[in-house]
C-alpha cells in the first residue's frame, strides 16, 4: 500500500466500481448544490441572511437574532455564508480539500438547522416547501456530508488524485524517505 | 467480491506507483483527476443561461414599469439644515400620545427608558430604546407642560429634566413650568411652539388660541371633533401664518412615498377602487384604556377636561381615561383610524374631499356604555376621479386586511412595504403576460424597506401599527420612528421655511372627509360636500 493510506483514515477503504460511482456522485451533487446556493446569493444584490436569522427559534435563537440585529455582524455573516458556500461547493465538486470542505459544510448546515429547527410547536412565517418533523433536508444533507467525510473519494476521482501522484513522485525522488515509510 | 476489489485496487496502486517513477502522471490519472471538471462546465453554462433569462425578464418588467427597485428616489430629509436655533416647546396633553410625541421630540420619561431597556434585554428584537437613542438632536427644550391630570403633568416635568438621548442630553435640563390652563402657557414668552395631544374636542379651540398667540402648532389627528369648528380653525390658522402640522406621521413612511411613485408612473392603470381597513381585536385597541389608580376629582380638573364638549356629565373616570368611546370628545373609528387610512390614501393619490359619503355600522361587540360604533364602514365617491374609496373596520376581529389600490392593469397593496401584482385581464400587460414575462399570480414588483431594497416578504405577522406604517419606517436602511421624523420636519419648517407634509390644507381635507363619514352614520343617510359653500350638506 502507498504511504498516504496510513495517514488518512478512510483512504485504505477499497470501493467497488459501483460504490465509487455512488460516492462520487453524492460528493459532486452536494458540491453543485452548495456552489449554486453561494453563486445565487452573490449575484442577488438584495440577498441577506437577515430574514432567515430574524425567524430564528429554539435553543440558540438569541445568538442568531443578535447576528441579525447588528448591521456589522450581519455583513460579515452574509459574506462568510456566500463565499463559504462557493468554496465548499467548488472543493466538493472538483475533489480537493475534501475533508476540510466536508467539515465546513457540516458546520454550515448545522447552523442553518439550529437557527430554525423544525421541532414540534415551532411555527415559522417563511413556509417550508415540504412537510418536516425534526428531520428536514438540511439534516439529511448534513448526514450525507458525514458520509463524504467518512468515505473520501477525491484521491480516486478528483484533483486530489494529482496531488497524491505528486506526493508519491516526490517520495520516489527521495529514496531514504521512501524506504523509511516502507519499513514502518 | 473482496478479493476482486483487492485485486482492482492493487492494480490501481501499481499503476500509480508505476507512473510515479516517470516525470508526468499518465493519461488515466489525469482523466480521473479531472473527471468532475466537465460537471463544473455544465454548472456554469446552466447558471449563465438561467441568469440571462432572469435578467431579461427583470429588465423587461422594469422597463415597462419605469420605476426603480430601490428606496424612493427622493425622500426629503426631515431636517434640511442643522437645527441652529434652539426652539422652546410646550406640550398640551401628556397622555399616551402626548408622551410619545414628547419622546419623538427628544425627551423620554425615566420609567420608559428603564422599561424599554428591560424589554430589549428580554427580546433582542425590541428596538424601542435603540431607535430613541438613534434619533437626531433636534435642539429643542421642553419648557412648558399642561395636563388636567396631576400625575401626567408631573410625568411630563420628569421627562423634561431627564437628560438621556441625543436631544435631551444637550438641553439645559432646567425644569419645565407646569401650567394649569393652556391659555396661560400660550401667553408665556418662554414657548415658541406647542404640541397638542389632548382629546379631539379640545383641538380646534387650542389651535385657534395658539395661532392667535403666534405659537407654531403640531396637533394630533383627528384635527377636529365636528365640522363647524374645523372652518374656524382653518380660518384662524391660515390668517396667522404659524407653521402647522397634523399628526399623520405615516406621511414619513418610505413605502407610502414609494407608492406615490408607482401611481405617478401609471403602473396600476386607471384606479377605480381603493379599499382600506382596520381590524383590531383587543380591548386596548377598542379604547378600553387603563384607568389610572390615582385618577380622582382631586387629581383631575374635570371641568377643564369637559371644556367645549357638547354635553356636561358628572365626574367620570371612564369618560376621562377612555374618552374615544364617546362622541362628546371624539368621533370613534372615524377620527382615530379612518383618519390615518384616509390620509394615507390622500398622500398617495391626492384625493381631496369626496363628493359624497355614506357610512354605517353599530355597537356590536363592546356594549360597555360607549356611543361610538365598534364596527364601521364608509364609502366615499370621487366621480371626477372615477374612483370609490371604501373604508371597512371592526374592533372585534384581528384578521389582516390590507390597504389595496385596484387599477385596471395592476393591484397595489401598501403597508410598511408594498407589492404590485399585474391583473390577469390587464390591457397594458397583456403581451408580457402572454410571453410569460409577467406572472399575474405573484407580485411583479415589491418593495420592502430595511432589506436593502427588494426582498421576500418576511414579516406577515407584524403588529397592526408597525404593519400599517404608523410606528416605524426606514431611512437609508435604518429603522426610524415615524413620529420623530414628523416632529423633526415640523421643527425644520419653523426654522428654515418650506411646507409641512401634513399642512393645514391636508388637515382640513382629513377633518371634513372624516366628518362626512361620521355625519352620514349619525343621520343614516348619504351626505355631500358643497365645494362652493364649502359645507357638508
Amino acid at each position: 500500500m502507498n504511504g498516504a493510506s496510513k495517514k488518512v483514515p478512510g483512504r485504505s477503504l477499497d470501493y467497488g466500481l459501483f460504490q465509487l460511482g455512488a460516492l462520487v456522485s453524492m460528493r459532486v451533487l452536494i458540491g453543485w448544490h452548495f456552489l449554486y446556493e453561494g453563486v445565487a446569493k452573490i449575484t442577488n444584490p438584495y440577498w441577506t441572511s437577515a430574514g432567515y436569522l430574524r425567524e430564528s427559534q429554539g435553543w440558540f435563537s438569541e445568538f442568531f437574532l443578535d447576528l441579525a440585529n447588528n448591521p456589522g455582524t450581519l455583513t460579515v455573516v452574509d459574506h462568510l455564508n456566500q463565499w463559504g458556500l462557493v468554496l465548499i461547493g467548488l472543493a466538493l465538486l472538483l475533489g480537493t480539500f475534501e475533508r476540510t470542505a466536508a467539515v465546513a459544510g457540516i458546520v454550515l448546515l448545522a447552523l442553518y438547522y439550529l437557527a430554525a429547527p423544525p421541532f414540534p410547536g415551532m411555527e415559522y412565517t417563511i413556509p417550508a416547501e415540504g412537510s418536516y418533523l425534526i428531520v428536514n433536508k438540511l439534516l439529511i444533507e448534513l448526514a450525507a456530508l458525514l458520509v463524504v467525510l467518512g468515505f473520501p473519494t477525491a484521491h480516486r476521482i478528483g484533483l486530489d488524485r494529482l496531488l497524491a501522484w505528486k506526493k508519491h513522485h516526490a517520495r520516489k525522488a527521495e529514496p531514504s524517505l521512501a524506504t523509511g515509510e516502507a519499513a514502518s | 467480491m473482496s478479493d476482486e476489489r483487492q485485486r482492482e485496487t492493487g492494480k490501481e496502486t501499481e499503476k500509480v506507483q508505476e507512473t510515479a517513477t516517470g516525470s508526468l502522471p499518465n493519461r488515466r490519472d489525469v482523466l480521473k483527476a479531472l473527471a468532475s471538471v466537465p460537471v463544473l462546465g455544465v454548472f456554469f453554462v446552466g447558471w449563465y443561461q438561467k441568469k440571462l433569462a432572469e435578467d431579461a425578464r427583470r429588465q423587461a418588467i422594469m422597463e415597462e414599469l419605469g420605476v426603480t427597485e430601490g428606496a424612493p428616489a427622493f425622500i426629503p430629509d426631515a431636517i434640511s439644515r442643522p437645527p441652529g436655533d434652539r426652539l422652546r416647546v410646550g406640550i398640551i396633553g401628556y397622555g399616551g400620545q402626548g408622551e410619545s410625541l414628547v419622546r419623538s421630540a427628544g425627551f423620554a420619561h425615566p420609567e420608559w427608558i428603564e422599561s424599554q431597556w428591560k424589554a430589549a434585554q428580554e427580546n433582542p428584537r425590541n428596538r424601542g430604546l435603540q431607535t430613541f437613542m438613534d434619533q437626531d438632536d433636534l435642539n429643542v427644550e421642553l419648557t412648558a407642560v399642561c395636563d388636567v391630570f396631576d400625575v401626567r403633568a408631573e410625568r411630563a416635568q420628569a421627562a423634561a429634566v431627564n437628560q438621556v438621548g441625543p436631544t435631551a442630553e444637550k438641553s439645559s435640563g432646567r425644569a419645565a413650568i407646569r401650567y394649569l390652563r393652556y391659555a396661560d402657557m400660550l401667553e408665556s414668552d418662554d414657548v415658541d411652539a406647542v404640541l397638542i395631544a389632548t382629546p379631539d374636542h379640545w383641538h380646534a379651540q387650542m389651535c385657534i388660541d395658539a395661532a392667535a398667540a403666534g405659537k407654531h402648532i403640531y396637533v394630533e389627528k383627528a384635527l377636529t371633533r365636528e365640522e363647524e369648528e374645523t372652518h374656524r380653525l382653518y380660518d384662524a390658522v391660515k390668517a396667522s401664518g404659524v407653521v402647522f402640522q397634523v399628526g399623520h406621521q405615516q406621511r414619513q413612511t418610505e413605502s407610502h412615498i414609494k407608492a406615490r411613485e408607482v401611481v405617478d408612473a401609471g403602473i396600476l392603470g386607471p384606479i377605480t377602487l381603493v379599499e382600506t381597513t382596520t381590524n383590531r381585536n383587543d380591548a386596548w385597541g377598542a379604547w378600553v384604556w387603563d384607568i389610572h389608580e390615582k385618577g380622582s376629582p382631586e387629581t383631575i380638573d374635570w371641568d377643564q377636561f369637559q371644556g367645549p364638549a357638547p354635553n356636561r356629565y358628572p365626574f367620570s373616570l371612564e369618560r376621562f381615561f377612555r374618552w374615544r368611546c364617546w362622541f362628546d370628545y371624539g368621533t370613534g373609528l372615524s377620527g382615530d383610524l379612518f383618519s390615518h387610512e384616509y390620509d394615507s390614501v390622500n398622500q398617495i393619490l391626492d384625493l381631496g374631499i369626496p363628493q359624497t359619503a355614506v357610512a354605517s355600522g353599530g355597537i356590536y361587540f363592546f356594549k360597555d356604555g360607549r356611543d361610538v360604533p365598534d364596527v364601521f364602514q364608509a364609502v366615499m365617491e370621487y366621480p371626477d376621479r372615477d374612483l370609490t374609496l371604501v373604508y371597512s373596520a371592526t374592533l372585534a376581529n384581528g384578521r389582516w386586511r390590507g390597504r389595496i389600490f385596484m387599477g385596471h392593469d395592476a393591484t397595489m397593496e401598501v403597508d410598511n412595504g408594498l407589492r404590485v401584482t399585474a391583473d390577469r385581464s390587464s390591457t397594458r400587460y397583456k403581451d408580457k403576460i402572454g410571453e410569460d414575462l409577467i406572472d399575474p399570480s405573484r407580485p411583479m414588483f415589491s418593495f420592502q424597506p430595511g432589506f436593502e431594497g427588494l426582498d421576500a416578504i418576511t414579516s406577515a405577522t407584524a403588529e397592526y401599527f408597525v404593519s400599517r406604517g404608523l410606528l416605524y419606517t426606514y431611512r437609508g436602511g435604518r429603522l426610524t420612528n415615524s413620529y420623530h421624523l414628523h416632529v423633526a420636519e415640523w421643527l425644520d419648517v419653523i426654522r428654515n421655511g418650506g411646507d409641512t407634509s401634513c399642512n393645514l390644507e391636508r388637515g382640513f381635507e382629513e377633518a371634513i372627509t372624516c366628518h362626512m363619514a361620521t355625519r352620514s352614520y349619525q343621520l343614516g343617510r348619504q351626505v355631500s360636500w358643497d365645494p362652493v359653500a364649502r359645507r357638508i350638506v
